[in-house]
């Protein structure tokens, strides 16, 4: 399946604002999916890695570790938000 | 037809036009509850000597989800509290310490429901809306940390999503 990855603030500085993944393999979890992201560079694996506080969102909606990526899906990364 | 409930914008905001709206476009408004939040020149109680002041906050957002996630905040507001509108304006862009940054507006019959359905929303608002705080310093810039504390002001509502941890 076809997925465009987005990150924010501290993972959009080290990571790029968005990438483009093409035959990512289905099904597929947000778990997962970060998993995959951070086994693509070191630097991916260094924003990534498991412990560091990163959420993430699925089409727009906040999303937890076992949430399903469906095909086509906007999947964003962040770190914890820091608003109001 | 009153205002779009959700704003987000770079320029600054009119609290006494906000408040006056709600207060006039429901005549069966009795109470307008606000909170207006500003930009801190420090972290903690004292500016830290490290770096020093806060000379400004950089505010960055999701455009889209970040108006779509505070519009469910307010649909949750409205199916808790007895609540007739409510307003939420969040500044985004370079903003300078002493600007105002956020405000929520909740309108109600009576007093009780509009202070905490505004209290409810600011919790809701600093754990889960995606904004994130970039401080610069005369020398140097850091994101800004969550704080465990704003998603214990959260699970008072009854609501576990956790923000701040890993």
């Amino acid at each position: 399946m076809n997925l465009t990855i987005r990150y924010f603030a501290s993972l959009r500085e080290v990571l790029g604002e968005r990438q483009q993944l093409t035959g990512v393999q289905s099904p597929l979890t947000v778990a997962q999916l970060r998993q995959m992201l951070a086994h693509s560079s070191p630097a991916h694996a260094q924003a990534l890695q498991a412990g560091r506080a990163v959420r993430c969102a699925v089409n727009q909606v906040m999303a937890a570790d076992d949430s399903p990526v469906p095909d086509g899906a906007e999947v964003a990364f962040f770190p914890p938000v820091t608003g109001g | 037809m009153g205002a779009a409930r959700v704003v987000i914008q770079t320029e600054d905001f009119d609290l006494s036009h906000e408040v006056r709206a709600l207060h006039l476009q429901d005549l069966g408004v009795g109470a307008v509850t606000s909170f207006v939040g500003t930009v801190r020149d420090r972290d903690g109680a004292a500016v830290d000597a490290q770096v020093g002041p806060v000379q400004r906050l950089e505010l960055e957002h999701y455009p889209g989800m970040t108006e779509a996630a505070i519009e469910s905040m307010i649909d949750e507001a409205f199916a808790r509290f007895d609540i007739r509108a409510a307003r939420v304006i969040h500044r985004v862009g370079c903003l300078e310490p002493g600007d105002p940054i956020v405000l929520v507006a909740v309108a109600s019959a009576h007093r009780g429901e509009s202070f905490k359905a505004c209290e409810f929303l600011m919790d809701y608002l600093k754990t889960q809306a995606p904004f994130w705080k970039k401080e610069h310093f005369p020398e140097g810039a850091r994101w800004v940390d969550a704080r465990v504390s704003d998603d214990e002001c959260l699970a008072r509502w009854g609501i576990q999503a956790g923000n701040a941890g890993c």
